[in-house]
């Protein structure tokens, strides 16, 4: 309508604005995805191809010489499926039981009436300043003193040092201090006057933590497991020192069977991406609740 | 009347307290016996000569391993590098994050798409990234072959990780690429909790761009950024993975850190004293600097 020259030149102005935005955006995504498509894609490619390829835009592209043998290569080489389903299990278990224990040390402190319940949270958050890097090495001469129960058929074995076990993995990870603090964040806002009224129906503390403030607190449960699942699937420095026997290792300490004097890196690609699917998988289906629970974490941290 | 319904309160306030304790004690356990007691451990071997497998118990050496650490040159190397490493990664890393994270609150489309592919990197586990990186890196790698194009050929293509004076650099590279997505996320979730209003109000006083970031966005992001200062800089120092993965601390201890030194003598050559010497030292330097960084940044309130 009126398109006097000073809001004609803002409008070119905006759109400039607006393409630079585009440029910054798209420099930015090419940045990180590339990178991943490169290994995605190198990893259905043979040796040669990959190296002839690079030159050229060729390297991110999946086409010519493409197949699935760098995978049954993998297979070959290394016990890949078992490395999967041991991470798998040692996630799985930090993340479920670290969502009861945290929950319920959360509840306790939030909305029971103790004494040390303030203290013994200040400790919790001061446990935040200790870097696992810190303690992880000394932390391996104890852990190989603990006695280590197992399940041997046909019952229960007590036997010393708990080195080279499913435990060892996951008993150190269960209790989380930013979890705790996240559930007793969350348990804090939920009103009083739900725990009286199941108190007066004749609930039990357990039975109000388990109906009333479970069920209120789903999104927290699920913060609190995404940043606990990633740590947890991606260890490296705690398995690489306390798991030396092959069938219980999780699939990052396998990558170390790639790199020999000749690496076959179309296999080490193919096992690369067989470990980070899973994840990129379950981050785009839950993207949402990814997003929303790092920036939890961090705003609340 | 009043005495027993006194008597009765008493009576379930202490078995509130019971069951309180019940609810917490199993993230106490855990907390105590992978937390608490490791701290210890750190402390008291860092006294002795202990090996991590030895028939002989350890025995007590004063401060012979201090001594020793601030005598050994790949140590004082090693911190070194661990101090370039952070004062390289956390301005790079969290300005970068910022820059991005603003285009990613910009009003255009196709910004949620672009967060997500822009994310994809966090998701990756460490291991993964370094061996992806470590043939990007390659003499005959992406890296090289690309700007090898880019030149027409006129550039001669070196091993980066090879290279004293490239190898550092290498790794904080990969290591930004890494992270700098997580960080986005928390800004962006900061620049979200900034009130409109005062934009709306910044723009009717005619200010620019640049004035109301200076004004309204870095005022409103000052916790945000005191979160991920100490963040990112814990991370930083604790650096680990890429150097186990990709240079072993090489050439010539260019690219050893303390976390990589600490495991090297304390978990591979069995120096266990020694190794608990080194973790006690970077742990005292982690916390000296988090609390150096939250006085600064609180006395400015």
């Amino acid at each position: 309508m009126t398109t006097s020259p000073r809001t004609s030149g803002l409008a070119r102005n905006r759109r400039r604005h607006k393409l630079l935005i585009y440029v910054g955006l798209i420099a930015a995504t090419l940045f990180t995805s590339l990178p991943i498509l490169f290994m995605v894609v190198s990893s259905l490619k043979p040796e040669t191809q990959i190296f002839a390829d690079l030159r050229s835009i060729r390297a991110f592209l999946p086409i010519g010489d493409v197949s699935l043998d760098n995978y049954s290569g993998v297979m070959d080489r290394v016990p890949a499926v078992r490395f999967i389903a041991n991470s798998l299990l040692v996630t799985a278990l930090i993340v479920g039981i670290g969502l009861i224990v945290n929950s319920m040390i959360g509840f306790a402190i939030s909305r029971m009436r103790w004494r040390g319940k303030g203290l013994i949270l200040s400790l919790v958050l001061a446990t935040l300043m200790v870097p696992f890097e810190a303690i992880a090495v000394p932390m391996v001469f104890w852990v190989s003193k603990l006695p280590l129960l197992s399940w041997e058929g046909d019952g229960f074995l007590l036997s010393q040092g708990m080195l080279n076990s499913y435990s060892v993995q996951v008993l150190p990870f269960i209790a989380n201090a930013l979890g705790i603090f996240l559930f007793v964040q969350q348990f804090n806002d939920i009103p009083r006057e739900l725990d009286e009224a199941a108190r007066i129906d004749g609930a039990s503390w357990f039975g109000i933590y388990r109906r009333v403030i479970v069920p209120l607190s789903g999104p927290t449960f699920a913060t609190v497991a995404i940043i606990t699942m990633l740590p947890a699937w991606n260890q490296y420095l705690w398995p690489l020192m306390v798991v030396q026997q092959e069938e219980l290792r999780p699939s990052s300490v396998g990558m170390q069977y790639f790199f020999q004097l000749n690496t076959a890196w179309g296999e080490v690609m193919a096992y690369a991406t067989m470990i980070t699917l899973p994840v990129l998988i379950v981050f785009f289906l839950f993207q949402r609740t990814f997003v929303t629970s790092i920036s939890a974490s961090g705003l609340k941290g | 009347m009043t005495v027993s319904t006194r008597s009765t309160r008493r009576g379930t306030l202490r078995s509130e307290e019971r069951q309180a304790w019940v609810l917490a004690a199993p993230a106490l356990i855990l907390l105590t016996m992978f937390l608490v007691i490791p701290i210890l451990i750190t402390f008291g071997l860092s006294f002795t000569n202990a090996r991590l497998i030895s028939p002989n118990p350890p025995s007590f050496r004063g401060v012979d391993n201090f001594v020793r650490a601030f005598q050994d040159p790949t140590f004082l190397r090693s911190i070194l590098n661990t101090f370039v490493f952070a004062a390289v990664v956390v301005p790079i890393q969290s300005g970068l994050a910022l820059a991005i994270a603003l285009l990613v609150n910009a009003k255009v489309k196709g910004t949620a798409a672009f967060r997500t592919l822009i994310f994809m990197p966090v998701v990756t586990s460490m291991v993964v990234v370094s061996v992806l990186w470590s043939f990007m890196y390659q003499q005959n790698g992406l890296i090289n072959q690309a700007l090898e194009q880019l030149t027409a050929g006129r550039w001669e293509s070196f091993g980066w990780l090879q290279d004293e004076r490239t190898a550092l650099a290498a790794v904080i590279l990969l290591s930004v690429w890494q992270a700098f997505g997580m960080h986005m996320i928390i800004w962006l979730s900061g620049l979200q909790m900034i009130d409109p209003a005062l934009y709306e109000a910044a723009a009717l006083d005619g200010a620019s761009y640049w004035h109301s970031f200076r004004h309204v966005t870095w005022p409103g992001l000052r916790s945000t950024m005191v979160f991920i200062l100490i963040t990112i800089t814990i991370a930083a120092l604790g650096l680990f993975v890429q150097i186990d993965v990709m240079t072993q601390g090489g050439p010539q201890d260019s690219t050893s850190t303390i976390v990589y030194h600490a495991v090297r003598k304390g978990y591979r050559e069995q120096d266990m004293g020694y190794g608990a010497a080194l973790s006690l030292i970077f742990f005292v330097i982690v916390l000296a600097i988090s609390l150096i960084q939250r006085r600064i940044t609180r006395d400015k309130d």
